[in-house]
């Protein structure tokens, strides 16, 4: 990769330690996917920030980092640990709370905009088309190439951050508009987000950087947002665009036997102790639909539903909290189900969920057998 | 051999092939080094200190943390080969300062699991 001299200078350290370390990791990211210059980015979206997931050593990094360190470009930042709010509720211990504080504490040195959250793209007004943009978080990333028309490498939680201190990011094939060599044909009828959910696994277990996707027109958020979720999980793909037209030379199809493969690789419980919903976390139309839905109904078991805080705000004034709050949902801001230390092997041996980026974290980080089933199937079943 | 090289570095050690892509989050005790997934097939052997042969990384950014944890730890690899190098393995490198070599398709296939070898 080609540097300026400005930049070579940055990474032979001349312009301290901060700006050497990221353009360190810039360089090898830059190296790893053949880019030849850096851009400039307009927003990054920081992954790295639940104790839970990064643990001591990079609480002890980026409070050496925030030190020195400054955010060069608007940067959001990634769902936490816990909700203040409800944390006492948990029996979270000392050292865990204290750990989380001081993550917090350092991206606010750094500059960081406090969303905690996972959808950045539902709680911010989107830039123009064609932006370049640094998302780490992967059905964040895949969104905003895919949906948002955003330009962004699915970066990791350190290029992002190195993005956000020198407002550059390598300019790799993701930020270019390359076309699918993968087409993946939609065979499966009646489909519903968990079907989407299965479809995005499978398509990032096969395809590489993109894939078309044939057979599928005008999603719901729900949906897309169970796409992206899912192929982020399982693969390296970055970016999606439905083509029923296209001329990728492998063509692969996805049909009612190979989501039941799927489906029986990550589906390991008849039922679950309780219900989690938001990975990613909803946003205002999914509350809305929820509490509609949820009308004279109420959860027989624990639910736990994860929204950012904003959202969670607007739904309170627009009346959906409450709703939500009567048909026995708990609301979980700054956290997401995914790897919260909230959801344990200590509280509960198996949950139901739609997420299939949940269902994947909860059986391989946390040890939990998970129940996937669509929505209108869990309020079906779990609600009286 | 040609190498493409992404993080610099000299080192010996033993190979530890793998089939399968990593899921750096989730997958391994970032304090023990031990692979955890069930599922993977080095479900149970521990990294540390070896030459980790993999296709890939895959999944989450945040697995970039538990390579830079690996190394604070005291249990990370020696130095990391794959066939294509995602971000999140080669930003995790760089800040860890763990070897990052990328290999032709016929030169990955000659790593032997358990084979002693020098790389850089």
């Amino acid at each position: 990769m080609e540097l300026t001299k400005d930049e070579e200078k940055s990474l032979n350290g001349e312009h301290g330690e901060v700006l050497q370390t990221a353009y360190r990791i810039l360089s090898a990211t830059g190296e790893a996917t053949d880019a030849e210059k850096l851009v400039p980015i307009h927003w990054a979206h920081v992954s790295g920030v639940n104790y839970n997931t990064i643990g001591d050593a990079g609480e002890e990094f980026l409070a050496s980092l925030s030190k020195d360190a400054k955010f060069k470009v608007r940067t959001t930042v990634n769902p936490m640990g816990y909700d203040k709010d409800s944390v006492e509720k948990f029996g979270l211990d000392e050292n865990f709370i204290q750990k989380q504080e001081s993550i917090r504490e350092s991206y606010k040195k750094m500059g960081v905009i406090p969303s905690f959250s996972c959808i950045p793209y539902e709680i911010y007004d989107m830039p123009q088309e064609g932006t370049q943009v640094a998302f780490a978080e992967t059905n964040a990333a895949i969104y905003a190439n895919s949906i948002g028309k955003l330009k962004t490498n699915k970066e990791s939680a350190f290029s992002a951050l190195a993005s956000a201190i020198t407002g550059k990011s390598p300019y790799s094939d993701l930020r270019k508009d390359d076309s699918p060599t993968m087409s993946i044909a939609m065979k499966v009828s009646d489909p519903n987000e968990l079907t989407f959910g299965l479809l995005g696994y499978f398509a990032g277990k096969v395809a590489d950087k993109s894939v078309a996707i044939s057979g599928v027109k005008n999603l719901d958020k729900r949906c897309n947002k169970s796409l992206c979720a899912s192929m982020g999980t399982s693969g390296t793909c970055g970016k999606f665009v439905f083509d029923d037209n296209s001329d990728a030379s492998e063509k692969v199809d996805f049909d009612e036997k190979e989501m039941q493969k799927v489906y029986d690789e990550l589906n390991t419980a008849e039922s679950g102790d309780m219900i989690t919903l938001g990975s990613p976390q909803l946003g205002l139309d999914e509350m809305n639909d929820l509490a509609s839905m949820l009308k004279g109904r109420a959860f027989k078991k624990r639910c736990l539903i994860f929204c950012p805080r904003t959202i969670q705000e607007q739904a309170r004034h627009l009346g959906y909290a409450d709703q939500l709050v009567s048909a026995g949902c708990e609301l979980m801001s700054d956290c997401c189900t995914c790897l919260t230390p909230l959801v344990t092997k200590k509280d509960v041996d198996s949950v139901t969920t739609n997420s299939i980026k949940g269902a994947y974290y909860y059986k391989n980080s946390s040890g939990l057998d998970v129940n996937l089933k669509p929505l209108s199937k869990i309020i079906e079943d779990e609600t009286g | 051999m040609t190498l493409k090289t992404i993080v610099r570095g000299k080192v010996t050690g033993k190979i530890i092939k793998s089939s399968q892509p990593i899921n750096f989050l989730g997958s391994i005790d970032k304090k023990t080094g031990e692979i955890t997934d069930q599922k993977h097939d080095l479900f149970g052997k521990n990294i540390a200190d070896s030459i980790l042969v993999f296709p890939n990384g895959i999944g989450s950014s945040v697995g970039a943390y538990t390579i830079y944890s690996l190394k604070s730890n005291n249990v990370a690899p020696a130095a990391m080969v794959c066939q294509k190098v995602d971000l999140t393995v080669a930003s995790g490198c760089a800040l860890a300062n763990i070897p990052l070599f990328v290999l032709s398709p016929d030169e990955y296939g000659n790593m032997k699991d358990g084979d002693e070898i020098s790389l850089g």
